[in-house]
């Protein structure tokens, strides 16, 4: 009988898995919790407000955020407002009714259509990323306005994959002062709406910007939000993209998500203003944002 | 000995002094009722200020004798004459044209109480975190030296945070003869993915560890609120010299953490697993190896034997 038997039971690795999502499964309740203290924290104890208001979109975005602000502030401090322009389509109005409902929280509608065209009368070769942008703007307007008129603070429901995608106007959709969801891919921010109750035909239904009509962000992005994140997640942690493609991951759908990352560092910026000093602001003077 | 520790974990408000005395001064009003009333009162890392403060530090900081007189006046207007509290504070120290991220450790008494009131050390954070949220070595100097040091309720050291997730700076203390090891902190919450963040999982690995090591008891001061979007984790709590947490205050909210640290029960720790006298017979080794490494930093030591 060999030296050798019985043969040794070998406890192998798992190897490494392209589709594997565990890297982005969170503690649902601990983060609900946490961004609810967050929300807390931030609006009443720092800036002094007891009451928010956010636009809802009827996305899962803005209904997580509605969902979280309720929890934090209690559904009649939390305003909602519903900024249609005339192509939105009525499956946002009515799943942003749906949010308002569910949670119980008041709820206008302030139709955008009048501002927008009011505008682009002036410029009607405006294509529709111009056009989209105008509609952008013209809800942070209305936002502003309504935080003014119902001393409320304005509550922002960008996630993490479209900040890193560029996916937003600029000075628009991410001008709200506290974003919830900033640091949340979107993956985790349908993980943390199927948790706090969000309706699930809002969940699960296709995410869009909803600016023109039968738009998707997939559509738009060419790659699924499920396949984004997970390149997104390893190269934020510091895989090189050719790593990130000798571990399994498609070279196109890389190339695509490094280009997009890449070449949008700037919207996630203020403006660039040109140095003269040595006091220059925020290059030298430096004083954080609750200082 | 045996002594009691109150750990208040307090969420300062940013870059206000006064607001922050006058809220420690809180603290020295509910405590003082305690019963037992606490010996030793400790606050987290820049309790004084928070934590973010960019170029703010030259601001917000104070010198040690200025924190020292205030927190006096603050304590004897709470206390009876004859009382007696140490108290261990976060603050950003100005010393000497620089500025630290400090820790002050004084004895506070009555007008009446024999024990003299008197600044017993300032540490200076050793290790200063400069990576992803950190952004320390940019606005404040390291400190130079972890010691421990007496107080009137036994050898004590402390260690800001970072510190003390290097394992050497623990041991350097409890080679010094540290029994009681407060470590003041600002832990910002990341990482969700497990039963608690991912922070306090480390704190939840290493506090007990040190501990455990050394048999010492370790006091833990976590910083509680948010800044900025940066959340911290509180969690303050007191870990005896076997690893066994005594007590621990929530991740959120403020509050008075108190429990009992009996200095008598470490022989008891000590002869059951004396790693530290282990690691002082070999210290002589280690130092030659150590002093290889600093004379040498890229050699390999192996390769050198």
């Amino acid at each position: 009988m060999s030296v050798l038997e019985p043969q040794l039971l070998v406890v192998a690795a798992k190897a490494f898995d392209p589709a594997d999502d565990t890297p982005l499964a969170l503690n649902a309740d601990l983060t609900v919790e946490w961004l609810v203290e967050f929300l807390r924290d931030e609006i009443v104890r720092r800036r002094g407000f007891r009451r928010a208001v956010v636009g809802l979109s009827g996305g899962v975005d803005s209904s997580l955020t509605a969902y979280l602000c309720a929890l934090a502030l209690g559904a009649e401090n939390v305003f909602g407002v519903r900024m249609p322009y005339r192509t939105s389509s009525q499956d946002s109005l009515d799943h942003a009714a749906m949010v308002a409902e569910a949670l119980a929280l008041p709820m206008s509608t302030v139709e955008i259509t009048g501002a927008v065209d009011g505008y682009l009368s002036l410029e009607p070769e405006a294509d529709g990323r111009r056009r989209g942008n105008v509609m952008a703007r013209t809800r942070m307007v209305v936002l502003f306005d309504q935080s003014a008129k119902l001393a409320a603070l304005p509550v922002g429901t960008g996630n993490k994959t479209e900040r890193l995608f560029g996916y937003f106007t600029w000075h628009a959709d991410d001008s709200p002062p506290v974003n919830p969801l900033g640091d949340l891919y979107k993956t985790q921010v349908w993980q943390l709406a199927a948790t706090v109750g969000v309706p699930e035909v809002i969940v699960q239904k296709p995410a869009s910007a909803d600016l023109v009509v039968g738009q998707t962000d997939e559509g738009d992005f060419g790659i699924s939000y499920a396949r984004a994140d997970r390149i997104l997640y390893h190269l934020l942690r510091g895989y090189t993209p050719d790593k990130l493609v000798e571990i399994g991951f498609p070279a196109s759908e890389v190339g695509l998500v490094v280009g997009r990352l890449s070449s949008t560092h700037w919207k996630r910026h203020l403006p660039t203003s040109a140095m003269l000093s040595t006091t220059s602001i925020n290059d030298y003077y430096l004083r954080p944002v609750d200082y | 000995m045996s002594y009691t520790v109150a750990v208040a974990q307090i969420k300062p408000k940013k870059a206000d002094y006064q607001h922050n005395l006058a809220r420690v001064a809180g603290v020295f009003e509910q405590v003082a009722h305690l019963s037992p009333r606490p010996d030793v009162l400790v606050l987290p890392e820049t309790a004084m200020s928070g934590y973010f403060l960019e170029g703010g530090v030259r601001e917000a900081s104070r010198t040690a004798q200025e924190l020292f007189t205030n927190l006096l006046a603050r304590f004897r207007a709470s206390f009876p004459v004859d009382a007696v509290l140490d108290v261990v504070v976060g603050f950003y120290e100005a010393a000497e044209g620089r500025f630290y991220n400090s820790a002050l450790y004084a004895t506070l008494s009555g007008t009446e109480c024999p024990e003299p009131s008197r600044i017993v050390h300032v540490h200076r954070k050793f290790f200063l975190p400069t990576y992803g949220v950190f952004d320390e070595k940019r606005f404040v100097d390291r400190g130079r030296t972890i010691a421990a040091y007496p107080t009137r309720l036994g050898p004590a050291a402390m260690l800001i945070c970072e510190d003390a997730w290097h394992s050497v700076s623990s041991a350097v203390a409890a080679l010094q003869g540290a029994l009681s090891l407060y470590v003041l902190s600002a832990s910002p919450g990341r990482g969700f993915e497990g039963a608690t963040t991912g922070n306090l999982q480390r704190w939840d690995r290493l506090l007990p560890g040190i501990a455990e090591e050394h048999n010492i008891f370790v006091v833990y001061a976590g910083l509680v609120g948010f800044e900025g979007g940066k959340g911290f984790t509180g969690s303050s709590r007191i870990v005896d010299p076997w690893g066994a947490e005594v007590v621990r205050g929530p991740v959120f909210d403020e509050c008075v953490v108190s429990g009992s640290v009996d200095l008598d029960l470490l022989a008891a720790a000590r002869a059951g697993t004396p790693l530290l006298m282990d690691l002082e017979s070999n210290l002589g080794d280690l130092s030659l190896m150590l002093d290889r490494l600093v004379r040498g930093p890229h050699e390999l030591l192996g390769a050198n034997l």
